[in-house]
Formats: C-alpha cells, sequence, structure tokens
C-alpha cells in the first residue's frame, strides 16, 4: 500500500468501507431472519459478540506493520474523512454510548452539560492545536512539549500526565467492555473483562496506531449505526416522525404537561408521603439507634399481641407478624436498614421538569447550580482539548490542511450521536409517563416487566401504596436502562437489542484502544526511545512498543477485574487533569514565544497541584482516604463540586506559566524558529521537526 | 528562516480569525449557558429556546465554526502562499 498515491488510496478505502457495512448490514438482515426462525436471544448475542471481535482481529492483522511511523502515526496518510471517524470512536467511550441518554434523562437540562462541554471543546482543539500539531509532526504529545521548551523535565511531566488521565480512563472502558459482554451473553463479568481485553489487543498490538486507526473507523460505523436504529423507530412511534432530533420538541411539550400532572395526582402524592415518612424514621431512628430499636422492636411486637388479643381478622394478624419478622435482627443492620431509608427522600420529591435549567428550592441554590453547570461545562471543554489520545489523531493526517478539515468530520460524527442523544432521553421519558405510570402491575409493559427481573439494579417497580397501578415515584431506574431497553420499548425484535450491545461494545473497545495506545506510546516512545536509549533501532523500538502495551494492557485489566468503585467520577476527574496541567503549556507553546521552560514546568506543575488538592479536599471517596475532617463547604470554592476542580487549575496553570516565563530569560532562537515552524504550514528554509 | 511582512500578516489574520471564532464560541457556550432559564420563556421549534441551544444550537454552531476555520485557513494559505503541495 506503501506505494499507492493518496488519491488512489481515499478511493480505496471509500469502496472497502462502504463494502463493509453493506456486509454488515446484510448481518444484521440475516440474523433478524435466523431469529424468526427461531434462533435463541442468547445466540444473538454471541454472534454478534463473535463475529465484531473477529472483524476488528481480520482488520488488526492486515494492518499489521514494522515500520515505525506507521506504527505510531498510521504512516500519516490517514485522510481528513476517516481520521474524523476514527476520532470519533477513539472519542465516544462506553459512558457516551450507554450512559449519555441516561443522565439526560434522570438530570434533565443540568446533563446538557456533558453534551455541550464534549462537542464544543473539538472548537478549541481546532483553534488551538491540531493544525500545529500536525505541522510538528511527531509522535506524541510528550514530544511537543519536550521540543518546545527543552529538556527532559517538561516531557517527563508531560508522561506522567499523560499516563494517569488515561489509565482511569481506559479501566472504565474495560469495565463498560465486561459489563456489556456479561450482560448480553450470560458470561461472567470477570470473563467478559478478558474477551474484552482479547478484543483491545487484537486491533492494537500487531498495527499499533495504523491498526487502530483502520479498526476505529469500522468500530464508528457499526456504533452510530445501532444508535440511531431504535430512536429512529422509536420517534416515529411517539411522534409519527421519523427524525427524531426535530420531532421531540413535540414529545417534550407533552412530557412537561405530564410532569405538572403527576406533581399534583393524589396518587402520586400518597406515595410520596410513604417514601418521606419512611426517610424521616430513618433519620430520626440514626439519632439514637440503640432507643429507636428497641422501641420499634417493642411497637410492632405490641402490636401483633394487641390484634390478637382483640381477635381481629387473621389477614391483619398475619401482615402484623410478618412485619414483626421483617424487622431488622440486630441495631447494626436496622442501622444499615435507616441509611438506605435515608436516601428515599430523593424519591420523595416531585418529578424533576425536564426543561427547566438549573432548578433549586431557592435563589441561591439555583445560582450554585448554574456555576457548577458551566463549571462542567468549561472543564469537559478544555479536557477535551488536552486529552493525549484525542490530540494524538492529528499527527495522522497526510497534511496540516488535511488535520484543520478532519477536526470538523470529527466533531460531525460526534456531533450525530450527541444531539441524538437528548432526543432518545426525551422520547423515553414521555413512553415512561405515559405508558408505565399508570399501568397495572398485573400487566406491565413488556419490557419493563422483562428489565425488571432481570436486572433491579437497572429497573424495580415496587407496589408503595397498594393499589396495584404503577405510580412514577413507585419507579426506580438506573440511567444504562435508556439504551439498553430503547429497541423492546420500541418495540423492535431481540437482533436490534443485540446490534445495540455490538455498539457500546465498539464504542468502549475503540476508546480503549486508543488509550492504551497512549500510555504504551508515552512509556515506549518518550520514556524509553527519548530518555532512556535514543540509539535504540527499530526493531528494538517496535519491539518495546509491543511489549508494553500487553503488559499495560494486563495492569488495566488487572484493576479493572477488582471492580474500583468511583469509575464514573475518576472518568469525569480525568478531563480536569488533562486540562489543568496540558491545555495552558500547549496552547502557550503555539501562541507566545516567550513561554519559557520553568514557565511551562511551573505551569503543568501549579495547574495539576490546584486541581489535584481540590478534588482531595471536596471529593467524599479522597476526604475518607486522607481522613480529612474539615467540613466541605469550608473548603468549597464557590460551591463548585469536585469533578469540575479545573476550573481552578486552568487558570492557576496559564497563570504561573506566563509570571514564570516573564522572570526567566527568553526562550533561545532555535525553540523561536519551531514556533514559527509550527504555526506556518509551509515556510521556506523551514527546519524539518517530524519524527521517523 | 526568514519571515516576511507577508507572513505576518498571514499569522495576524489568523490570530484575527481565531478571536472571532472563540468569541462566537464563548457567547453559544457560556453566555447562552448563563441566561438558559430567561432564554426558555421562548419557544422555537417546539421547544424551550434555552433547553433548544444548550441540546442542540450550540452544537450546530461548533460544527459551523470548525469548518468556517478549516475551509477560511485553507484559502489563506493559498493567499498567502504557504500551502502544502498536493501530495504530502
Amino acid at each position: 500500500m506503501a506505494t499507492v498515491s493518496q488519491s488512489t488510496f481515499n478511493q480505496q478505502l471509500k469502496r472497502y468501507y462502504s463494502i463493509y457495512t453493506g456486509g454488515f448490514v446484510g448481518f444484521i438482515i440475516v440474523l433478524g431472519i435466523a431469529e424468526q426462525m427461531g434462533l435463541s436471544n442468547r445466540w444473538i448475542g454471541y454472534c454478534f459478540l463473535f463475529a465484531t471481535i473477529l472483524l476488528y482481529a481480520v482488520i488488526g492483522i492486515t494492518s499489521r506493520t514494522a515500520e515505525v511511523s506507521e506504527y505510531y502515526v498510521a504512516g500519516r496518510r490517514v485522510p481528513a474523512f476517516f481520521n474524523g471517524m476514527a476520532t470519533g470512536a477513539d472519542w465516544m467511550s462506553a459512558a457516551s454510548f450507554i450512559g449519555m441518554a441516561g443522565t439526560l434523562y434522570l438530570s434533565g437540562f443540568d446533563g446538557l452539560a456533558f453534551v455541550m462541554g464534549w462537542t464544543g471543546g473539538y472548537v478549541l482543539v481546532a483553534l488551538f492545536l491540531a493544525p500545529y500539531l500536525r505541522k510538528f509532526g511527531q509522535f506524541t504529545i510528550p514530544d511537543f512539549l519536550g521540543a518546545r521548551y527543552g529538556g527532559n523535565i517538561v516531557r517527563s511531566i508531560g508522561v506522567v500526565s499523560a499516563i494517569v488521565c488515561s489509565f482511569v480512563y481506559v479501566v472504565a472502558q474495560i469495565y463498560g467492555v465486561g459489563l456489556i459482554t456479561s450482560r448480553f451473553t450470560g458470561l461472567e463479568f470477570g470473563v467478559g473483562v478478558f474477551v474484552g481485553l482479547a478484543g483491545i489487543l487484537v486491533c492494537s498490538f500487531l498495527g499499533g496506531m495504523k491498526a487502530v486507526t483502520w479498526t476505529q473507523v469500522a468500530q464508528y460505523i457499526i456504533l452510530i449505526v445501532a444508535y440511531m436504529i431504535p430512536v429512529v423507530w422509536l420517534s416515529a412511534k411517539h411522534t409519527g416522525n421519523p427524525i427524531p432530533q426535530i420531532a421531540y420538541g413535540q414529545a417534550l411539550q407533552k412530557v412537561t404537561e405530564r410532569e405538572k400532572q403527576l406533581t399534583a395526582d393524589p396518587k402520586e402524592k400518597e406515595v410520596r408521603d410513604i417514601l418521606k415518612a419512611r426517610a424521616d424514621a430513618a433519620t430520626a431512628g440514626l439519632k439514637d439507634p440503640n432507643k429507636a430499636y428497641t422501641e420499634g422492636r417493642a411497637a410492632a411486637e405490641k402490636r401483633v399481641a394487641d390484634l390478637k388479643a382483640s381477635q381481629a381478622p387473621a389477614d391483619q394478624i398475619g401482615a402484623a407478624e410478618t412485619a414483626l419478622a421483617a424487622y431488622p435482627k440486630d441495631v447494626e443492620a436496622a442501622k444499615n436498614q435507616w441509611n438506605k431509608d435515608k436516601g428515599l427522600a430523593a424519591r420523595a420529591a416531585p418529578p424533576r421538569p425536564h426543561a427547566e435549567p438549573f432548578p433549586g428550592k431557592d435563589e441561591a441554590a439555583r445560582n450554585t447550580a448554574r456555576l457548577n453547570f458551566l463549571g462542567i461545562v468549561f472543564c469537559m471543554m478544555i479536557g477535551t482539548a488536552a486529552l493525549p489520545h484525542i490530540l494524538m489523531r492529528y499527527y495522522t493526517t497526510p497534511s496540516v490542511r488535511d488535520a484543520r478539515l478532519s477536526v470538523g468530520w470529527s466533531l460531525f460524527f460526534i456531533f450525530l450521536l450527541y444531539f441524538t442523544a437528548p432526543a432518545l432521553a426525551v422520547l423515553a421519558k414521555y413512553d415512561v409517563y405515559h405508558f408505565l405510570v399508570g399501568s397495572k402491575f398485573a400487566e406491565l409493559p413488556a419490557w419493563a416487566a422483562n428489565w425488571a427481573r432481570v436486572d433491579p439494579a437497572l429497573l424495580s417497580i415496587t407496589d408503595l401504596n397498594k393499589d396495584g397501578i404503577v405510580q412514577l415515584a413507585e419507579i426506580v431506574l438506573g440511567g444504562d436502562i435508556i439504551v439498553l431497553a430503547t429497541p423492546e420499548i420500541a418495540g423492535l425484535p431481540y437482533v436490534i437489542s443485540g446490534l445495540v450491545a455490538a455498539g457500546g461494545l465498539a464504542a468502549a473497545l475503540s476508546t480503549a484502544d486508543g488509550l492504551l495506545l497512549t500510555i504504551a506510546n508515552a512509556l515506549s516512545h518518550d520514556l524509553y526511545y527519548k530518555m532512556i536509549n535514543p540509539n535504540a533501532p527499530t526493531k528494538a523500538r517496535l519491539a518495546v512498543a509491543k511489549g508494553l502495551l500487553l503488559v499495560v494492557a494486563i495492569v488495566a485489566a488487572y484493576v479493572t477485574s477488582l471492580k474500583p468503585g468511583d469509575i464514573l467520577f475518576l472518568v469525569g476527574a480525568a478531563f480536569s487533569l488533562a486540562a489543568s496541567s496540558f491545555f495552558p503549556a500547549l496552547v502557550l507553546g503555539v501562541f507566545w514565544k516567550r513561554a519559557t521552560k520553568w514557565g511551562a514546568i511551573s505551569g503543568m506543575l501549579a495547574g495539576l497541584g490546584v486541581c489535584v488538592y481540590y478534588m482531595v479536599m471536596t471529593y467524599p471517596f479522597f476526604r475518607t482516604m486522607f481522613n480529612i475532617t474539615v467540613p466541605i463547604a469550608d473548603v468549597q470554592w464557590f460551591g463548585m463540586n469536585p469533578i469540575s476542580a479545573g476550573v481552578f487549575g486552568v487558570p492557576v496553570g496559564f497563570a504561573a506559566i506566563v509570571i514564570v516565563s516573564l522572570l526567566t530569560p527568553a526562550p533561545e532562537k532555535e525553540v523561536q524558529d519551531l514556533v514559527d515552524h509550527v504555526r506556518y504550514p509551509v515556510l521556506a528554509g523551514d527546519i524539518d521537526t517530524r519524527a521517523t | 528562516m526568514q519571515l516576511t511582512e507577508k507572513h505576518r500578516e498571514y499569522w495576524n489574520k489568523n490570530l484575527t480569525i481565531t478571536a472571532i471564532l472563540l468569541a462566537i464560541w464563548f457567547v453559544v457556550t457560556f453566555v447562552e449557558g448563563w441566561y438558559a432559564r430567561e432564554l426558555n420563556q421562548f419557544t422555537f421549534l417546539g421547544f424551550p429556546f434555552g433547553f433548544y441551544m444548550s441540546a442542540q444550537g450550540s452544537l450546530i454552531v461548533y460544527v459551523v465554526l470548525i469548518w468556517f476555520y478549516a475551509l477560511y485557513m485553507n484559502k489563506m494559505d493559498r493567499v498567502y502562499d504557504v500551502h502544502e503541495g498536493e501530495d504530502d
């Protein structure tokens, strides 16, 4: 392939991927027919799982390479359009594919912070980074920091930051792979993680960036098809219009009306009161557990005795005896129960108005909610423009011109999913509010009955007021169910559910590939080749790169199998960390010639330091870990949540670079030449920084 | 490596367009976000306008901004003769 011209290569790619897309659609149709002929759901799950992983393996193996620049940057010949698709798959993780619509369902307007943040960040990538990094033309992000600021200190900080951000993120992806595999095939979570690991390694091991790129394009096609089909169907079903992004305005109006009805509905109020009473009793019980426990038990015993003494009907006595038997065995058990019940207070509130921004009980609460919304938007955007696994994709285009266009394609392909997710959330809510709420417990909609049985963590419905009818406040719903159950809600055959699982798997695998490669490359290229053994021959470099990839993958899978908690928080944290450490140094490196080595060092460390400090002080998990007892309110700045720590880290990083740069001597002429070099796509008498 | 007047002009144009696009980005992101509550009083295509902007409107603007920048700068590359060959 190395000999064909770029335009022939483009033509070939288009032909291959058109055939591939057609083949994939054919595969879905064949499975659909097989389902009608009696293929079981479990086998449909297996077919999707193994067919897609086999496909990735074939692409991965045919893309094997022994060339360094193919391994690290796909030979720099990925056309803008395809790099856009690959970036889309690289970017959209299990959290975007499965979690996003659920988050929007549960938090309404406030969830849109992620939709805006994870798309608007590409404007910063386009304006500040992509074309300049492409002109610089090396292999990794620490490469740029090392060349621009000189010396190994900046490069090392870059390596450490890249590894920390990417590792946290990759664990979440492998976790997602394990979940999807186990849910749709019935394999155990641990086995699922192992299958996922195999799926990741077959893509990247032999061909590095080259193989990852071409599998990511294939994965993007699967994930976007899988996301769109059920939503389009659901939209046609509920609104008569198959374009969900336009049609859901109508559905949103109906949801808003229904919210008002449900808020005023007496039966709903009854359920909310029951929940509130339980939560209040729990709070009271926790104040003096021993006393409350003894009194509670005595009351339950007395009730049984009283009923028996007054010769009450047998069913009343039976109910009282059941209540007594269900009473916690000891004070510890009672405390656990009460701690759980305390959380019911959240469910005792009327439904949250979906379209209302920053709801809150008073003006101050609303203002804090608004600041936090904008804080998340800010951190997700800057983080997007600082995550190494995304930025390094712009090294792979043939030219600066293509790098610019490629950001356009990237955001376009990402946009397709992100502007559909809010529509899916509203359409699903429409369905739940109109058809699930008000149905009889004896005849629940099939999808609800099915999911409540399979996975109570995703859906559980309890008849709290014993009227036999489902009230909204009786439904507890886990966000992930929105995407997973949409095919069933829309009344589509199981083959589409299998397709959605394959899409989620593609999203998780593609992101994990990009991240693992980033980590392994930071170690093999920046640490081994640039710092330890600059004379290493090509063969040794590739051997080290592949060996490290394997090690990193196994470590990541091992950490995942321990099921660390707080994964979602850690992913959000990765954005704040990346934003605080990389963004100021990268942007000033291109736009301010005066930025010096010590400026960059202090900026990266200060940004990172402030960010980490704020998270440790305000995030419950770290507070317990480091035994911090100061009340959260005292250490919070402007009521900002820990996930948005980058709001403080980024400005501090910029300020530190500027101040320290001005205090240290201006960079040498060579560095200034380098800056000019990256600013102009072509320059007469230019230096050449492309790595080989 | 000698920068000519023309080169400086190219870079200044780049800075200007970057600043303009960044300002638009700022408005549709943070100004819009700040006033989302107030904007929701208007209706657009059946949506409360603040909600519409955060869910779709701003996203569309982002896509347009990036494409505009790419096409504009690719043209500037040619005008100022700093463009790459067809088949780098």
